[in-house]
């Protein structure tokens, strides 16, 4: 009886699972000599290119300009991994000034560490809810409107009235400053994923903007590099969700009409256009539009326009996970007496969402790509400065190695999303044993 | 006091007329049995009962208040009537004991503590206490209604409604489910269920009512109903359930 359990010996294994698919019949035993002989041929050549014949540095002239030519006669034959040297920290950091370039370094690590810290399941659970920790975050959100409508109010009698107002902006600037912290601290008792990362975000914006806390001030125009593809991604994809989930759920409301009507054209208008004519809307257009005196920043401009057009694809990627939720579900929760907003928190949302974690994840990952056509309104992501390091003479022919370094970047963050999105996946399925 | 009153009750599915002049009164801890033919309005009925479907004409009182567009009447009905599926609908992604608290913590304002204890007492009385820490997915179809059952039973309704409980499940696990429900008719429920059991229906019913295109053809207790039938639609009805036997 016992040994009727096992599967017959000679069918697992992975000696006869490579007899049965690899060298089943002789035309599959002759594709699969061939490949390997490809396979190995390849490899080979890539090694002996990257590794083996590469030139890893070259000398430098007097005037410090780079001597390619030991690159130029190896070229075919080894890579010519110098131009990474000498151009690392221009694609990777821009025209960010070359001293203060430990800040946008620390934005990347802080970045990396977001994503790694937000895998872990521990920090998505619930942190303390008492009504103490709630008013700290409510007067700290207290303190940052006030100074915002104080400068509103400037700025509506700066250009309606020629005026400026008698409020004391310093202490204003200080209180909205200790605002900050107080709603980081509540939000991180609270919940400490979303204290987490609007803590990581501020400090993000604070390391790239400076101007406080003895930090050079940086101007945006000189920012570059990972940090801008990094900021426009994950920003662009924090904001965008939850209007997605919004629009989701407003496209398919029985109750308000208006709202589903607003929804429906939302999504049409932007999936009807391409993201660069948005991006270009944004960057020309958008200016025409606003009076005089109020000039909203290209970056700012960059991110509203792709998180708008990334709020559209993933509201379709959600309403699909709606949709695919069995009536039964919804019409439990509504004879239990919840309420819409409690039917959609711990019923509908919980459900669809998970659903769609594949497609959601294959919208992000090609949004996280997209960014790099921020190029045409004159940002400068990490894509831009590898073609603007390559515009340097003596590199100007190395473009294959600068490539071939800027996707590794690439697939390493779209790896990592993909990799985490199965094993959530995985987990999730395992929970309710499947 | 009446639990339940339908006063002529017409409802229309664009123009198909699915519910024509529904009157029928419940009276508090009474059971009543509906039967009828596949498509005859009795899930139309008894949803209308509880709003998850609108009557378009008459008028539905439930426990006193009467069934209007004001939301705050649907809020209070909704947590004094139960409502047990065909197809069970628990929550996959949560825990059984979880689908049973749910509601009672956020529309009873229950604390979590006394919600987990009073789940547990109905988790115990449908028999299955030592699933609660198990998804539905990992029970059979049997211990999944029963679940059902004393999900909704935790919202402590004055009314339960069962929309053909037993259709889905396999016959060996009919009987667990139909004797929680006997156990539950004998603790004084008020109670209005779908169901082809005749069996059920004999043990349990005060009334039954056999409803045929919308229509209610016939109502009476269950002994004069099975083997007095009146109408030619009722007697072909019984034949073909019985044949089915
Ligand atoms: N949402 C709906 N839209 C249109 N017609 C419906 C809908 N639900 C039920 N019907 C129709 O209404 C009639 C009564 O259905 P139902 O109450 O489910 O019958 P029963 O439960 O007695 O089998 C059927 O003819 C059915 O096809
Ligand atoms: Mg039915």
């Amino acid at each position: 009886m016992s040994d009727r359990t096992q599967p017959p010996a000679g069918l697992v294994g992975p000696i006869p699972w490579l007899r049965k698919n690899l060298f089943g019949s002789w035309i599959s035993t002759a594709i699969t000599l061939l490949l390997i002989y490809l396979i190995a041929k390849i490899v080979i050549a890539l090694f002996a290119w990257g590794v083996v014949n590469a030139i890893w540095r070259v000398p430098y002239n007097q005037n410090g300009i780079a001597q390619t030519a030991i690159c130029q006669d190896a070229k075919g034959l080894g890579a010519c991994w110098a131009v990474i040297g000498d151009k690392y920290r221009l694609i990777l950091f821009g025209r960010f000034p070359y001293d203060e370039q430990w800040r946008p370094a620390i934005v990347v690590v802080l970045f990396v560490a977001l994503f790694v810290l937000s895998t872990i399941k521990a920090v998505w659970r619930k942190g303390i809810v008492s009504p103490a920790v709630r008013y700290i975050a409510l007067a700290g959100a207290g303190l940052i409107l006030l100074d915002n409508l104080a400068g509103l109010l400037e700025t509506i009698a700066a250009v309606g009235f020629g005026q400026h107002l008698p409020l004391p902006f310093d202490l204003l600037a200080i209180l909205n400053t200790v605002g900050k912290c107080l709603l980081i601290a509540g939000l991180l008792l609270l919940w400490p994923a979303i204290g987490v990362w609007v803590g990581t975000l501020a400090l993000i914006l604070v390391l790239m903007f400076g101007g406080i806390l003895g930090l050079a001030p940086v101007a945006v125009d000189y920012w570059g590099g990972l940090p801008i593809t990094l900021i426009l991604a994950t920003f662009g994809l924090a904001f965008a969700f939850p209007i997605a989930v919004l629009v989701a759920l407003g496209r398919r409301s029985t109750q308000l009409p208006a709202v589903k009507m607003l929804c429906v054209v939302y999504v049409e208008l932007i999936r009807g256009v391409p993201l660069i004519s948005v991006l270009f809307m944004a960057s020309v257009m958008f200016p025409l539009f606003m009076p005089p005196g109020i000039n909203v920043d290209k970056l700012l401009r960059a991110q509203i326009a792709v998180i708008l057009f990334a709020a559209a694809y993933l509201a379709e990627v959600v309403r699909g996970g709606l949709q695919a939720l069995p009536k039964g579900q919804t019409e439990a929760a509504d004879a239990m007496g919840l309420s819409y907003w409690q039917k959609t928190a711990f019923i509908i949302l919980p459900q669809a969402l998970r659903l769609v974690i594949p497609p959601l994840v294959n919208t992000f990952i090609g949004f996280f790509k997209d960014t790099s056509l921020v190029l045409i309104i004159g940002l400068f992501d990490l894509l831009t400065m590898g073609k603007i390091a390559l515009s340097d003479p003596p590199w100007q022919s190395f473009s294959t190695e600068v490539y071939i370094t800027l996707a590794a970047i690439y697939i390493v963050f779209c790896y990592g999303m993909s990799r985490y999105s199965r094993g959530l996946e995985q987990e999730l399925n395992k929970a309710r044993g499947r | 006091m009446n639990a339940i009153v339908l006063d002529k009750v017409n409802k229309w599915y664009g123009t198909m007329h699915v519910l024509r002049d529904i009157s029928l009164t419940v009276a508090t801890g009474e059971k009543v049995v509906v039967c009828g033919p596949s498509g005859s309005g009795k899930s139309t009925m008894i949803r209308c009962i509880n709003r998850l479907e609108t009557h378009q004409e008459g008028s539905i009182v439930v426990d006193g208040t009467e069934l209007t567009d004001d939301l705050r009447s649907l809020d209070t009905i909704r947590r004094e009537v139960g409502m047990v599926f065909q197809s069970f609908n628990l929550f996959p992604h949560l825990t059984i004991l979880e689908n049973c608290t749910l509601a009672p913590i956020w529309v009873r304002k229950m604390p979590k503590a006394e919600a987990e204890a009073l789940a547990m007492s109905y988790l115990e009385r449908v028999k299955i206490p030592e699933q609660a820490k198990k998804y539905p997915g990992q029970l059979s179809g049997g211990q999944q209604q029963r679940v059902a059952i004393a999900r909704a039973l935790c919202m402590r309704p004055k009314i339960m409604l069962f929309d053909e409980p037993t259709s889905a499940l396999d016959p060996e696990m009919i009987k667990e489910v139909l004797d929680t429900m006997i156990g539950l008719a004998q603790s004084g429920m008020t109670m209005v269920c779908v169901t082809h059991e005749m069996g059920f229906a004999r043990q349990v019913a005060d009334r039954v009512v056999f409803m045929d295109r919308g229509e209610i053809v016939e109502s009476g207790p269950p002994s004069t109903l099975f083997e007095a039938p009146k109408t030619d639609r009722l007697k072909l009805f019984l034949s073909q359930i019985l044949r089915g036997d």
